[in-house]
């Protein structure tokens, strides 16, 4: 990776009080395009917060997130979201009572310019465009192995395939960043092999980058290229997934004493 | 002909079956009913009944749409219906001398109504939807309350030099040949009666044809995100509280036109009409009829109207048994065993419902 | 002087007010749910109150007693038979059952006793206290009123913080699930505040329609909105919430209607109600809601 490029996310100096407590501190990261970036850490260590941070749905304390350049200090979740940035929860929050293809379609929301008067009218350019979305909506599906299951209700879905979808209606929006909560957590070795090429395939695809929270080990020294260690809201390390195996002091904080 | 067949199958689908039943059940019922108005057999009861049925449907469709799809409890549907019906009534009162149709002062009164219901919708709304769940219902419960209190309070009078206003206290100075349109807690009186059953069922068709496009587009997909799972909406770009403000105008919207519809129904209409208990009435049809299902909110209008009227026989009891209905309903449709046995018969119909197979 | 007259007034109005109030949160609190028939039940607290009072010319300690007790039993069996097959039904399924409780009580309540509006006896004695050399004159009724306001709150904060019930009450409604792990038996509990909240009801009954002394059917609609608001007001499941919702509230109508209109008090009360909630989202003593992402 040339450090020259502009990196698509760049934070410096992030930190975040609940109530006089510290939760995460001078935490600085840089995510590069058709980068796969994991962020590892004991439970408690602050990893979601960040992500909290990063969409907005927590505003930080301190420090600067810049996105592709630009400053995101007065920027509201939806915004972060307009700007590139999409997410997975690691609680996973689907649509439970709509279809697997409207949760992907409801991604796509401001992608969609028809106004409502096209929609009540139904004018020809809601046509056009529902049929777009429809089209491309199950080619998300086609590449998370969910077209067949387009008509379920999204609570209906097994484990595993709601984790697909929460990815598949995050790259519904067209980010630049992706941001994956657990992805494998909940997930069979074999699920989270086909998660592992998915995950390669969809920033090879779409050339985007990829920043992951994960605790299944052969997940992240898998397919990540760097990895930053959190642990007690502050970065213990950061690295290539060989130095991080390496390194005493991250094996410390994962093993105790 | 493959055209037509496939025209035909496109209605029965899964995305516009509901749709398709509604539309058939309003066409058919209104069909049955003029054929029973024209051979007169229809007792001048229910023939009485005919607009407010329709102005119910209306007005529980609407709220429907906030209530069911979008999630958010609303108990002041009454005092949009009430901003509909008395501002219908000026309008008509005030356009008489002018347009000697009735129909035409009518169709414009419903669209004035509605049109003024919907910004109060909007004004309310700004504030009242950065609320959540039973805050934001007695925000509605208190907004209605104080439509009606002002409603209550308001005298509005017509004369050649236009129109003239007063608040708390009847201050209009009336020139001779002047008419008072509204007159605080008497309310309208002396209105005229424009309003028609075809109109009202036009108007049901109308509400409905809105409410499905609304649903089956962005905006109505984007709403029901918002109920489902708020964080996770915003997280993919869409904007709750504008989203939410959609919901909340159509269905105040909805309800002004079926309050003007409603106002120029009588002859007088007092604000206490449209009180707590009318919204808590049209919220009982909502939730009767199932939350986000439009036919099903058809069905219970139209079936909660006429009880209390069926069992007039029994006199006394007949609020009570109403009442007995409602709590029984209510118990036997969140009751596993019977949502089975129904689920079973669902199936076995050959329009039922197939519901989406699960794995 | 007329201004403190009048925010003693309100005062007496808010005790009735925070008393029906403190059912609603209680209710609210541990069964989650707006019990729209408290007014209801309420009312025919008053009915019992006035036959034991009128029709049987019983003392009115045991005529107060009784109507608690007629209460009490009633709330209880509305739970059971109305709302306990609901306790995992929508909050909405469980609003309209609410509402189908309150009609029924109403229409009830006008088959036994006719629509027609009695004239309640009050059951403390005319007169009033003179101060300031009779510049303020304030009724024992009014007296009367708050101090047995006081006196349920205190008796209530006492009940939930000290007793056993009480500490399992204040865990029902911390977490439902957690609490019958610990072995608490939630249907109980939930009966218990049933009976509670139903049960005090009827002390509001009495001292409102000493007050307002005509007793109709619909007595409790228009209290039971209000206290429903004053609940919310406060910050609703919160007890010292409804206390000081019911209070202000009585106050902000009683202060509306002497200084501003009559007829726009209600609208005035609403209108307070609306601009709390968006300053302080749930209410004055409400805990704040977040969800954890």
């Amino acid at each position: 990776m040339s450090e020259d490029r502009t990196p698509v996310l760049d934070v410096q100096g992030l930190g975040i009080d609940f109530g006089g407590l510290t939760a995460v501190n001078e935490f600085s990261l840089r995510v590069f395009n058709e980068e796969i970036v994991g962020l590892i850490g004991p439970n408690g260590a602050g990893k979601t917060t960040v992500f909290n941070m990063l969409t907005k749905v927590y505003q930080p304390s301190r420090g600067t997130i810049s996105f592709c350049g630009q400053d995101t200090a007065k920027l509201s979740v939806v915004e972060m979201n307009k700007l590139g940035i999409a997410r997975t929860f690691q609680n996973i929050r689907l649509f439970t009572n709509l279809s697997v293809l409207d949760n992907v379609r409801i991604g796509m929301h401001n992608k969609i310019t028809y106004s409502n008067i096209d929609a009540v009218f139904r004018l020809p350019k809601y046509y056009q465009q529902e049929k777009e979305v429809e089209e491309r909506a199950m080619e998300l599906l086609k590449i998370f192995s969910l077209a067949d299951k387009a008509k379920i209700t999204a609570g209906n879905l097994p484990y595993g395939a709601q984790r697909r979808l929460e990815i598949a209606r995050a790259m519904a929006t067209e980010p630049k960043l992706l941001l994956l909560d657990e992805p494998a957590a909940g997930m069979n070795p074999q699920e989270t092999e086909e998660l592992m090429s998915m995950i390669r395939f969809v920033r090879d695809h779409f050339r985007i980058a990829v920043l992951l929270i994960e605790h299944d080990m052969k997940l992240v020294m898998g397919i990540c290229e760097r990895i930053t260690v959190l642990n007690y809201g502050m970065m213990l390390a950061e690295g290539t997934p060989a130095e991080i195996q390496a390194n005493p002091q991250v094996i410390k904080a994962y093993l105790g004493e | 002909m493959e055209n037509m067949k496939n025209f035909f199958r496109t209605l029965f689908d899964n995305n516009h079956r509901s749709r398709t039943v509604s539309y058939l059940i309003v066409i058919i019922g209104y069909a049955v009913i003029e054929l029973m108005l024209r051979t007169g057999n229809l007792s001048s009861m229910f023939q009485s009944l005919l607009v407010p049925v329709t102005c119910y449907i209306v007005a529980a469709l609407g709220l429907n749409l906030n209530v069911g799809v979008s999630g958010e409890l609303n108990l002041g549907q009454a005092g949009f219906m009430s901003l509909g019906a008395f501002t219908g009534v000026c309008l008509s009162g005030v356009l008489a001398p002018v347009i000697s149709n009735g129909i035409i002062r009518l169709i414009l009164a419903i669209v004035l109504g509605a049109l003024v219901a919907s910004l109060f919708g909007f004004l309310i709304g700004i504030p009242v939807l950065k609320l959540q769940g039973d805050y934001l219902a007695i925000v509605t419960l208190a907004f209605g309350e104080i439509i009606k209190s002002l409603v209550n309070n308001l005298f509005i009078g017509f004369d050649q030099n236009g129109m003239q206003f007063s608040f708390v206290e009847n201050k209009l100075n009336l020139a001779p040949g002047g008419k008072a349109l509204i007159s605080g807690p008497m309310g309208a009186t002396g209105t005229q009666r424009i309003s028609t059953f075809t109109i009202g069922i036009i108007l049901v068709l109308i509400a409905l044809t809105i409410i499905y496009n609304i649903i089956y587009s962005r905006s109505g997909r984007a709403i029901q995100a918002c109920r489902d799972n708020r964080i996770a909406a915003e997280s993919v770009g869409i904007h709750v509280a504008n989203t939410k403000m959609l919901a909340f105008v159509i269905s105040a919207a909805l309800a002004g036109a079926a309050g003007a519809l409603y106002g120029l129904n009588y002859s007088t209409l007092v604000p206490a009409k449209f009180d707590f208990n009318l919204s808590i009435l049209v919220l009982v049809y909502v939730v009767l009829g199932g939350l986000g299902n439009m036919t099903g909110t058809i069905f219970s209008t139209i079936i909660l109207v006429l009880l209390p009227e069926l069992l007039r026989g029994l006199r006394d009891y007949r609020m009570l048994i109403y009442a007995v209905v409602l709590i029984v309903m209510m118990i036997l449709s969140n009751n596993e065993k019977v949502k089975e046995l129904l689920a079973k018969a669902r199936q076995s119909l050959p329009f039922g419902r197939t519901k989406e197979v699960e794995e | 002087m007329a201004f403190l007259s009048y925010l003693i007034n309100g005062l007496s109005l808010g005790s009735v007010y925070a008393i029906i109030a403190l059912g609603y949160t209680m209710v609210y609190g541990i069964a989650k749910m707006l019990n729209f028939a408290h007014g209801d039940i309420m009312m025919v607290g008053a009915y019992v109150a006035f036959f034991a009072l009128n029709t049987y010319g019983l003392p009115v300690i045991v005529s107060v007693l009784l109507s608690m007790l007629a209460c009490t039993v009633l709330g209880v069996v509305v739970e059971r038979l109305a709302y306990k097959p609901l306790r995992n039904a929508s909050s909405l399924s469980v609003l309209i059952t609410a509402i189908g409780v309150s009609y029924f009580l109403q229409n009830g309540a006008q088959l036994l006793w006719s629509s027609s509006t009695k004239v309640f006896p009050s059951v403390v004695p005319s007169g009033s206290v003179q101060l300031f050399g009779g510049q303020l004159s304030i009724s024992y009724l009014t007296i009367v009123t708050i101090l047995i306001c006081i006196l349920v709150m205190v008796c209530l904060t006492l009940f939930i913080n000290r007793t056993r019930t009480g500490k399992a009450m204040r865990a029902c409604s911390e977490d439902k699930g957690a609490a019958v792990l610990m072995g608490i038996n939630v249907n109980q509990i939930i009966s218990i505040t049933f009976a509670i909240g139903s049960g005090i009801a009827a002390i509001a009954a009495v001292l409102l329609c000493s007050t307002y002394p005509s007793l109709s059917p619909t007595l409790g609609s228009m209290p039971g909105i209000k206290a429903f608001t004053a609940a919310v007001f406060g910050g609703i499941g919160s007890i010292p919430g409804a206390f000081l919702g019911g209070l202000l509230l009585g106050v902000i109508e009683i202060l509306s209607k002497a200084y501003i209109s009559t007829q726009l008090s209600d609208a005035i009360v609403f209108a307070v109600l609306i601009i709390v909630l968006l300053i302080r989202p749930t209410g004055l003593l409400g805990k704040k809601i977040s969800e954890k992402v």
